[in-house]
């Protein structure tokens, strides 16, 4: 990898930090967390709130389930070439009461998660650019 | 029942990838359908469209193209839109206006022209566009099929030779029907041969995206009687209804679900939801459905279907499956037209093809495919953005 520096792919969605937090909402009334962030409505049919402040979101939870990607998506998608198969999975944190989905970290496959496996956040590489390296955050299995 | 409204004529346009204008698909289902019903074209007060999205003005108005196309005759028209929803959508909207007394007799359409490739979202950074971010990240379309047929394997022991056999089946039934795309007799052979596109579905597990058009003639039961047509098949339910907060399931565009931490609120899984109230208008349980057509965008998730109306347990599909029970000539026929498997998906047109597939099998007229003494029929659908719809049909 270079030297260039690391930039969030998506600015705003996740910290920095080498534990990082995906970063969302929660509503100031009911609880109800929003990812990607909502600070204008409550969805919550119950709810009429205006009032949310941001929240990092718990950085671990467990497996709803997985798959990968095989073929090489469209843009804006950027692939590397030549195309790698990547892992993905959809993961339920338990404060927040809700499903993720993000890729799994190089190297792993199908064959390494199930479903209820405890998986933590981390940030990788997305892409590369002329004047940087996007990260995004990934989920990797929890360190026993 | 005053609920009920009669179905008088189905038509469709062949499923394929024509490449033709969707009018004329829309235009020769309709006219199979009125020909069918025996009605003429100047007697259809009210046109119902499903909306294609693909094809520019005339399909965000297709009500109104469709009745242009047939020959202005002053009918009152509407376009519904409501993703895979929209041909359901729109024959709730002929409902209305025949339970209403406004008309006796109204033509339900849809079709459309699929692009050819992908259908990638627009470029730039847009990250408050979810369809952008999921594209982004490296999630498409069967991300989200493969993540709920993995649930099922995980969860219930669901193997690739289930659904690869819900492929085999569908594909059986489906090459004896003259209006399905795809009517080559698969193996399970020919499915494990197919590349890997999101692990555990193959590229075979997947339905494609087709051209294709589908008709109803409906009216009123007196209309119906008064023709001579007393004994037509019925729509006796039509549930659209929305999900329910919080939704516990990943959906395609989204990153993420809701969330369910409130006080008060419970995680629901959509799809399970929208049949409920379509056997609650009908006054019909899951007993008594004699067959289902339901919207297998996966080999896997016709099993997730057949157990969202309730026609097994949660979990026991598959058993159902390899029974033999949901094919021809068992218990419980699913997708006896060859479903999305044999059609691929043709968005506006495809809830309405479900229906005809009904009206067929309860007039006895499906030919070789037809299921004995068939009563009762449902459909079953699930879209973008909180669209789904079930319908019931019975004699
Ligand atoms: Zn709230």
């Amino acid at each position: 990898m270079s030297s260039k520096p690391l930039v969030p792919a998506i600015e705003g969605w996740h910290t920095m930090e080498a534990k990082p937090h995906l970063i969302g909402t929660q509503c100031q009334d009911c609880g109800t967390y929003f990812f990607p962030k909502q600070s204008d409505y409550c969805r919550n049919p119950e709810c009429e709130s205006t009032d949310f402040c941001e929240v990092e979101l718990s950085r671990t939870g467990k497996v709803w389930s997985y798959t990968n990607a095989c073929y090489k998506p469209p843009a804006p998608f950027v692939a590397q070439e030549p195309f790698v198969p990547y892992a993905i999975a959809g993961v339920q944190l338990e404060t927040e009461q809700m499903v993720i989905l993000g890729q799994v970290i190089e190297g792993l496959t199908v064959d390494d998660l199930k479903v209820g496996m405890p998986m933590e956040l981390v940030l990788q590489p997305l892409h590369e650019t002329d004047d940087d390296i996007k990260v995004t955050w990934k989920w990797q299995p929890l360190a026993q | 029942m005053s609920n009920e409204i009669a179905i008088l004529g189905a038509g469709m346009h062949p499923w394929g990838k024509w490449g033709h204008n969707f009018v004329q698909y829309g235009v020769a289902a309709a006219r199979e359908a009125l020909a069918d019903a025996g009605v003429p074209w100047q007697d259809v007060k009210f046109v119902s469209g499903g909306a294609t999205i693909r094809c520019g003005y005339p399909g965000f108005v297709a009500g109104a193209t469709f009745a242009q196309a047939l020959g202005w005759q002053g009918a009152e028209v509407n376009t519904s839109y409501a993703a895979c929803a929209s041909g359901s959508q729109a024959l709730a909207a002929a409902r209305n206006k025949i339970l209403s007394g406004e008309c006796e007799v109204a033509l339900v359409v849809g079709a459309d022209t699929t692009p050819k490739g992908f259908l990638a979202p627009a470029g730039g950074y847009r990250p408050e566009d979810p369809d952008w971010v999921r594209f982004y990240l490296g999630i498409t379309n069967p991300t989200y099929f493969a993540l709920y047929a993995r649930r099922r394997m995980d969860l219930y022991g669901d193997t690739l030779q289930d659904f690869a056999a819900v492929k085999v089946k569908n594909s059986l039934v489906g090459s004896k029907n003259p209006r399905a795309r795809y009517r080559k007799c698969f193996t399970a052979e020919d499915v494990a041969a197919s590349a890997m596109v999101a692990d555990p579905l193959r590229l075979m597990d997947i339905c494609a995206t087709s051209d294709g058009g589908a008709a109803l003639i409906v009216s009123s039961l007196e209309y119906a009687r008064k023709i001579g047509k007393g004994n037509a098949p019925r729509v006796a339910a039509i549930s659209t209804v929305t999900p329910t907060f919080a939704s516990g399931v990943l959906e395609m565009p989204d990153i993420a679900t809701d969330s369910a931490a409130a006080a008060g609120v419970e995680a629901h899984a959509y799809r399970s939801t929208i049949p409920l109230k379509a056997y609650e208008e009908a006054g019909i349980g899951p007993e008594d459905i004699s067959l289902a057509e339901v919207y297998d965008l996966s080999t896997a998730l016709e099993l997730d279907w057949i157990e969202d109306l309730q026609l097994a347990p949660r979990g026991e599909a598959a058993a159902l499956l390899r029974a033999g029970d949901t094919a021809l000539g068992g218990k419980i026929p699913i997708n006896v037209s060859g479903g999305l498997a044999c059609f691929g998906e043709a968005v506006p047109a495809q809830a309405l093809s479900q229906i005809c597939e009904l009206t067929w099998q309860l007039r006895g007229q499906a030919g070789d495919r037809q299921v004995q003494g068939a009563k009762v029929g449902i459909t079953a659908n699930q879209g973008l953005f909180g669209h789904g719809s079930s319908v019931i049909v019975k004699k």
